[in-house]
Parts: C-alpha cells; structure tokens; sequence
C-alpha cells in the first residue's frame, strides 16, 4: 500500500539556516579558520581545497555557528578540525549516515561531509549510496587521490587496475568504481567533479553544491603527493589539460581539446546509436548534433553516459564540472513535515498528550 | 444452561494456545490476556513462535503459541508449565505435550488430525485413539468443523470460514473461565471492519465457541479466578516493548527534547521502532536507516543535534554499532542503545530469550570504553527503565546500554499508568555561552557528575569539534600526549562510576532477616527468581533476593549486601556474565544458575536449586515437593491441574 505523502512544496537552497543580518558586515576566511594547525604532508592537494572552502564559505551568508562540518577517517577527514564551525571527526566510512541524523534533526543548519575515495566507497559505501538515494539535504566533498594515504599507500576502491601498492605488488587486480557513475546511479541530484587545484572551478562547483537542496556529491581530483604523485597529472599539466579535460556547462556545447581560433576546442561529443556518447571530431559532424549539456533534465541517461568518458585506468582524460542538478524533495524535509503535520492536529500540551497515550488501549481502574 | 452446570474456584490458571504459524494464536492470546487483565486478575504471559513467517503447515517446526497464566493474586512469572493446553493440530500437541504436568486439560481441534498431519507432526498412529493421553483429560473438539458450520451464512468460502476456528477456541476457553466478552467482540467488529463478513464470522465463531461450552455435556465444569488485589490506580495490560518504546517517548517529554530514534528492523526489538513510528504528534522522528550502523550513526548525529538520538536493536546489531558507541563515548554525547537480547551467538534464536549480551554491552568495544548499563525486569519495568537510561545518557553525557530480553519485549502483565506528574525531570542543561572567560572548553568538565558541556551547533560562540580522536583535557582538541590520554581514560571511567552517586539503595528481600543465602539477578529473569524464592519460603527455608536494574555502575552498596551472606546465587539466561562480573568487582564466591534454552527460566526447578543452597547453608532439610500444599501458590509448579486445585479461600 502506498499514500500520497501529501507534503507541501519542497524548499529550495539553504531555506531555514539562518543567514547573517544584512547589515552585519562581511564574514572573512579567518573567522572560519580554526587555531588548530593543519597536519597535512606539504604539497597535498588538501590545502587548496581547505583554502578554497575557508575563503568561500563567508560567501553563503550564513551564520557560522549553523555551519556543521562531518567526516569520517582518512587524510582529508581532518578537514573539520581546521575549520572554525561545528564539526564532527567520526569514524571509517559512517559520515553520511551521521550527518543524515543531523540534517534530518536541524532545518537551520548546512551540513558538509568530507570523505575521501576509501572512506566513501569502500567502507561507507552503504551509507553513501544510501544518503544519494533518500536525497538528505548535505553537500559530500569527496576527495578522490585514488590511494590510501593514511594508512601509507594501499591501492583504493578508485586505484586503476594493474596498481602496484604495497598491498598490491603484482599489480591490483580490482576494477575501480568510477565515483560519478556511482552516484547518478543511485540517482544523486547533484553530481559534480572538480580539480583540487582549479581553485575558480572548485570554488563555483562548491557554490553551486551549496546552494543545491538535497545531497550534494562533489568528487574532488586531489593529489596524494607521497603515494600517488601525479595520478592527475594529465588534467593539471598546461600542456595535456585542454585534451585532457571534457568541460561541462549548463546549456553549453560540450567541447575540448586545443582551441581553435573561435575559442572552441576541436573535440566534441554524440550520442551513439547504442545510447551512449562517444567523443568526435568537432569537423566530421553536424553541428547540430553535437551535444549539448543538460544538467537539469530529469533523466540521468546521458549524464551517465557522459561519465563513462572519464579513464577507468591512468587518467588521461575526464569530464569535469556539473553532471546532474535537479530538483527532488529532500529525505529530511519530509520527515520534518510529516512530524509538523502530526504535531499540528495535536490537541493539548505534550504532557497531556503523553498522558493519553500512556492511558490509552483497554484500562481499567482499581479503587 | 449455565446454571446447571458447576463452578469451581480457582487460584489461578496457566492455559497455553499452540497451533500453525497461520493460526492466529498469537491474536488469541493476546485476546484472552486482555479479557484476563480487564476482568481485575494478575497476569504474565510467554508468547512463543517461530522465527518462519509461515513455516512449512502443520510441522513441529511451525508451532506458535501464547502462554497466559492468571491469577486471583500477585504473580511474577507466565508459568512453567499449562495448566490447559489448546493444540489445534497434532504438531502442536506433540510440540506442547513435553511440557504438560499429569492431569492437564488438552482440547485439541479433531478435524486437523488427519493421517496427513499425523505424519508430518511424526505420529505413526493417532495419540487420540490410544492410551497415550490417559493421564491427561483430553477433549477431542471438532473446532474447524463446528466453526465452519456456525458462519455458513456469511458466505465465505471454506478457507476464510475455517480460519476464524482461533475464535471459536477463544469462546470456548473464555466460557470455561468466565472471561469478559465485549472486548473481544469489541476488537474484532474493529479490526474487520472494512470487511464485515469477517467480522461476523469471527464474531460469530467466539460466540459459538463459548454457547458449545455452556451447552455441551463435553465440559461439565467451568471455573472462576476471581480479581487479583491490587495497589489502587488505573492499570492496563501492556507488553515490553509497548512499556519500553513509551519510556522513550516520555523521556522525550520528560527532557524537553526531541526524540530521534535511528533503526533498523531485527526481532525482538522492531516493534519499538513500529510503535515510535506512530507518534510524531509527540515530537518523536524515527528514521529506518540502511543498516544498524547507519541506525545508531543517525541517532548520534542527532544527539550532537541536540535531540535524544536513540538506536533499538538485538544482539547482532549491537555488535554492528560497537565503534559509533565507542564513538559517542569518546565525543560524550548523550546516546540511548536498546537491546533486546535473543539468542545467539550469531543469527542464534532470534524470536527466543536469552540475556547473555551482557558481557557485550559491559566490554564489546575497543580500548577503554566503559558505558552505563540498565536493565529492566518485567514488561511494565521497560517504561521506568527507559526513563532511567534516558536520565543517566543526558546528565553523564554518554551513551547508555538499555538491555530487554525476548521475554519481557513481548511478554505483558498489568502495568499502573504513572501519572505524568510523577516522571522525573530531565534537563539537558545545553550549554549557552563561554564557560572559561571568552572561552568555550568543549571538554571542561561538570564537578559533581563529571559531565561535558553539550553545546549544539546553531548556539553562536560555541563553535568546537569533537571526534574520535583522543581529547585534550578541557580543550578538546587532539592531543596525543600520554599523560592526557591516560588522564582522559581514566576520567571517562570515573564520569561513569560517579552514576552510581545518583542511585537509590538496593532493596533487599529478606523477609526473616535470617537468610543465609543471597539471589542476585538482572533483568527478565526477575519474575522466575522471585516465584522460585516464594516457593522456598513457603517450605520453610530463608532467603534473600536482590534484583540489579543497574550493571554498570554497580550501586554503592553492593558490595556490602553480598558480603553479608554466606552464598550468593546467581540465576542467568547465560553461562555466567553476571557472575563473572561480582566474582571481578566484588571477589564473592558468587555460584551460578544458569540456562541458555531460549525460554525463561522455570520457577520449579529453580527453586530447588535454591533450596538446596538454603538447606547445606542452614543445615536443614527443605522439602519443595509439595507446593500444591500451598493455595496461593505464586509460580506456575503448583497442582496438576485445575480440575482439582479448588480454592480453599
């Protein structure tokens, strides 16, 4: 049997956190700089991301005490302790599932996970698969270096095949999940991929993470400088970069590869016949059907297909950007509502009404 | 007519319903227990089924049955033994029968004793023919073939008229104890109102069943156990699970905070998150989550939230959510953990009792982790039980292990409705502002209870992280120095021994004042304890009993209590964690009882193993044989059978 949930229209955008008064003046990075001094190896991909989330995070207008960070255990799990708002450093994997009890509790906060590619998908595979599926109003930074690094350099659910580590000396035998067709496979609303050190990127893809109701997955290239260097360095280097990336923006042709003289790259993709796309040069076309991106269509089809250019093994080539933003309501919204329904054809006060529950069913009284 | 025919006093009755999964003897039972507890009697009941849904039809293994013992007095268990057996197939009578004393009623339902039946419950020959139940007074019934003839004019087809033979049973049983009707009949016109004719067969068949007893020359006598005296107020019957999920709910009213309950299904312990589920009104969210982790996972980020983060579970699962326990003992957060012990290890039993996750709940995280242990002791108890964890995880800021068991979870008796105003208060206290000059010092510690501030995010000022990672001493922030970390280890401990200043004295039962011997026990087990020491008393012997609702701190005065007896006994649903535990803290020769059946302990024999402590620590000689001797017998060993256990009041 199923019932119209009959909940009113969904919210959008951080509805119900408060934001600072207008007139208070504008928050800086500082004050959402802990005083804990960051413990990262030099060089790591984290520090950009830190800075980058510290610097624009004043930019949302909320107030920081309604600010929630969790994560759950691996290098970029630390994240929490260098921001100054609330945070929570949980345990290996079970970040969603705290910070859905968290959501689900609290309207007025914004609740950030940070995770990485072994806590996320291998440990909390569950609960992360889970979180995209009910929607829960939380925005996940997954921080994808393709490597265990706290643990000193065993291959990850995202390694390619082949990886030697030092758990893996003939080489990983596992296939890797590719983490933004996990997610629109789970059918994630907003499903995004960004370079830890493409700070203007990484800042507007956050942007847009935040201000999305609902969860939020953003797969972060990070490199691990100690036991994966260079796992990236296709997409990063000047050189291979134009090649290397597939750019994706909303309502705009998806094209690559070394601009020409209109400023386009020479690449695009189609749609193939069996459903999927496939990268062609721009030239040997129709223009007109070359695809042009959509992140708001409702049918995560060609998102999915789109995500299946990214290199499963070394990475020399990835689509970057918003995959998927779409509306749909949220898990914790509508347990709110169904709780403020329930409360709102209540009668008497919440002692009353304990007492008549605890007095209710067949009763009879000795005198 | 009713007139002609006899009515015999009782004391009291145990009649157990067995039959197919798919008999409705669950809905039996509990139709005659509340017919039972809105006539004014005692009662206790054992609900026993299968963990099938719907096991293969009429085999061993499909047996279910509702065991309901009542009484004209205060009693504590549901019985060892039935007085009147229902079995409405040969299965459930060949399951039943083991357990019958010599001289016990058994109606059994004739139409199911088929040579299909016969076979597949293992008879060779039909036990209704032969000698084989002589000892017995057996009333072979045509339930089904009676049932289905009384609702022919409903139009049912044979199967839906057949299956309402489960009320015509219950007609017949509530005519031999002159059990009140309208409520059933009440019940049922509710339940089946959307299809009326199911209801009026039902009612029909429970009408008929009680008309056949008062016509038929079959059942010659029928019985009276009058009202039990009772403490005055307004009662109700109530199950555990029902008392227990109703705790929560009052704990959320109680503390002024939500209630958020993270869950995911395992029996015994989902009837909680079903009956939570129905009372938003109340303020109370229940979350079905993906798994048990990410059941006690939401719970916790709810807590840290600022609501009552509460997680409901049996044993397998607990052992799924150990490290987020470990994790709310190190970030000090209120967390309420419910488990309703089944068997185990493992899968184990799942729908039978057993309490042998003590140990879990005391020792089954990494490092130092020590939790606050409660347990309740009957199915009324888990509403008191559950304020009491909630109280202990919201003052201390910790998580509190809340261990039912299968028994007392589905197991009910008459429970006195507190009255609101009674309930303790719970204050949260939630931090408000700097607690060190401009400071705020997540982990500055309460003086008295040793309690943390808890300071939920929204509050401006307060900004602060908390994780698994050890704590700096005030501060809270990582710190791996060794002096702290030994110094927070420590402290953690002694936050949770300090509970113990919060507990009331023991109260002993030792009636002469001259008992030699001490019973320790926890939980369910309760109920068989006390019958079995009412039994030795009444043979002469002394002996004192101790009930433990806390395990972890042990309260105060414990250690005293056991000191002053020369032998303590320990009765448990396992091998011995109880005992393990006092023998550690306390270095008493503490002796154990213990049995791992899936089933309550059994009064009977229990009290002979007390009585002969009693008789080597005294130095007499206890004979326990004769309970019969006893008219206001308290466990359920008494007289053979009712037919001849007439009052003498």
């Amino acid at each position: 049997m199923t019932t119209d949930l009959g909940i009113p229209a969904a919210r959008t955008g951080t509805d119900g956190v408060p934001a600072l008064d207008p007139d208070a003046p504008k928050q800086t990075g500082k004050e959402f700089t802990s005083d804990q001094e960051v413990r990262w190896c030099p060089g790591c991909g984290d520090y950009a991301v830190l800075k980058a989330v510290q610097s624009f995070l004043p930019d949302l207008g909320l107030r920081r005490e309604n600010i929630a960070f969790v994560s759950g255990i691996g290098c970029s799990s630390r994240f929490p302790y260098y921001l100054d708002t609330y945070g929570m450093h949980s345990i290996h994997g079970r970040a969603p599932a705290i910070a859905t009890g968290l959501a689900t509790a609290r309207e007025d906060l914004s609740v950030w996970v940070v995770t990485g590619d072994g806590d996320a998908l291998s440990i909390g595979g569950n609960h992360l698969i889970h979180a995209l599926r009910r929607n829960v109003n939380m925005t996940i930074l997954l921080f994808n270096n393709r490597i265990y690094g706290l643990t000193k350099g065993q291959y990850s659910p995202t390694s390619e095949a082949g990886k030697v580590t030092k758990s893996t000396p003939m080489g990983s035998v596992d296939h890797p999940f590719n983490p933004i067709s996990l997610a629109l496979g789970a059918e994630g609303t907003f499903v995004a991929r960004t370079i830890d050190s493409d700070r203007k990127h990484l800042t507007s893809v956050l942007s847009a993470a935040a201000a999305h109701r609902g969860t939020s997955l953003v797969e972060i290239y990070q490199n691990c400088p100690i036991f994966n260097d260079g796992a990236f360095d296709a997409i990063k280097d000047r050189d291979t970069k134009d090649e290397a990336i597939i750019p994706l923006v909303h309502g705009e042709q998806i094209r690559f590869g070394t601009p020409g003289e209109d400023g386009l790259g020479p690449k695009g993709l189609v749609r193939t016949a069996a459903g999927g796309v496939e990268v062609v040069e721009v030239s040997d076309v129709d223009a007109a059907d070359l695809l042009v991106h959509d992140a708001h269509t409702d049918d995560p089809t060609t998102a999915f297909a789109i995500s299946r250019l990214t290199d499963a093994g070394y990475l020399h080539r990835a689509p970057i950007g918003i995959f998927r933003s779409v509306e749909r309501p949220t898990y914790d919204d509508q347990a709110r509502a169904q709780v403020d329904l329930a409360q709102g054809e209540r009668t008497g006060s919440r002692d009353d009404r304990l007492a008549s529950l605890i007095g209710g069913g067949d009763t009879w009284t000795v005198v | 007519m009713a007139s002609a025919k006899q009515v015999k006093q009782l004391d009291r009755v145990i009649v157990r319903f067995a039959g197919d999964s798919g008999d409705g003897m669950q809905l039996t039972g509990d139709r005659f227990t509340s017919e039972s507890a809105s006539f004014g009697n005692d009662l206790s009941t054992l609900p026993n089924f299968p963990a099938e849904i719907r096991a293969p039809q009429g085999t061993l293994h499909g047996v279910s049955s509702f065991q309901v013992h009542f009484a004209d007095h205060d009693i504590l268990t549901p019985g060892d033994a039935p007085d009147v057996l229902v079995a409405m197939n040969p299965a459930a009578l060949r399951a039943n029968l083991g357990d019958l004393p010599k001289g016990a009623t058994i109606i059994v339902d004739t139409h199911d004793f088929t040579a299909r039946n016969l076979t597949k419950a293992g008879y060779t020959d039909n036990p209704l023919d032969g000698d084989d139940l002589a000892e017995y007074q057996v009333h072979p019934v045509d339930l089904t073939g009676m049932t289905v003839a009384a609702v022919k004019e409903f139009g049912l087809s044979r199967k839906d008229a057949a299956r309402a033979k489960n009320m015509f049973a219950l007609g017949l049983v509530s005519w031999m104890y002159g059990r009140p009707t309208e409520g059933t009949e009440e019940f049922l016109a509710k339940r089946f109102a959307k299809v009326p004719d199911i209801r009026d067969a039902n009612i029909t068949a429970f009408r008929t069943g009680w008309n056949f007893g008062e016509t038929t020359e079959a059942f010659v006598v029928s019985y009276e156990v009058k009202p039990a005296p009772m403490a005055p107020g307004t009662y109700r019957n109530i199950t555990g699970n029902l008392a227990l999920a109703y705790g929560l709910v009052a704990a959320g009213v109680q503390s002024g905070l939500p209630v958020f309950l993270g869950s995911y299904p395992i029996t015994p312990a989902s009837d909680v998150l079903h009956e939570l589920s129905k009372h938003k009104d109340l303020g109370v969210t229940t979350y079905q989550a993906e798994d048990e982790i990410a059941g006690v996972g939401a719970a916790l980020g709810a807590s840290f939230a600022g609501h009552l983060g509460v997680t409901t579970t049996s044993g397998p699962g607990l052992a799924l959510k150990s490290e987020t326990i470990g994790l709310a003992v190190m970030t000090e957060l209120p967390l309420l953990v419910v488990d309703v012990q089944r068997g185990g290890p493992s899968t184990g039993l799942p729908t039978k009792t057993e309490q042998a996750d003590l140990l879990q709940a005391m020792y089954g995280r990494n490092g130092e982790s020590p939790v606050p242990v409660v347990a309740p002791q009957s199915p009324g108890d888990c509403f008191d039980a559950a304020l009491e964890a909630a109280r202990i995880a919201i003052t201390y800021r910790t998580p509190v292990l809340l261990l039912s068991d299968g028994m007392i979870a589905n197991g009910s008796e008459p429970w006195r409705i507190p009255e609101t105003d009674d309930l303790p208060a719970i204050d949260p206290a939630f931090a408000t502002g700097p607690n060190e000059g401009d400071a705020f010092m997540p982990y500055l510690r309460d003086a008295e209870t040793l309690a943390r501030p808890w300071a939920v995010p929204g509050t401006a000022g307060l900004e602060h992280r908390i994780g698994g990672l050890e704590k700096g001493d005030g501060h809270g922030n990582i710190s791996y120095d060794p002096a702290n970390h030994d110094f927070m280890v420590r402290t953690r401990q002694a936050k949770v021994d300090r509970v113990a200043d919060s507990l009331p004295p023991l109260e002993v039962d030792d009636p002469t004042g001259e008992a030699k011997v001490l019973v320790v026990g926890w939980g369910s087990t309760y109920g068989p304890i006390g019958a079995a020491c009412r039994r030795v008393r009444r043979a002469g012997g002394h002996v004192a009993q101790v009930h433990l609702r806390h395990l972890n701190p042990f309260p105060k005065d414990l250690g005293e209590i056991l000191a002053r007896y020369d032998k303590v006994l320990v009765p448990e649903m396992n091998l011995g964690q109880l005992s393990t535990l006092l023998r550690a803290k306390y270095l008493v020769d503490a002796i154990g009882y213990n049995h791992v059946r899936g089933l309550p302990l059994k009064a009977a024999e229990l009290a002979e193993a007390i009585g002969e402590l009693v008789a080597s620590a005294d130095g007499v000689e206890l004979d326990l044989s004769g309970a019969g001797h006893v008219t206001r017998d308290a466990d359920p060993s008494g007289p053979a059978t009712p037919v001849t256990q007439e009052a003498t009041r």
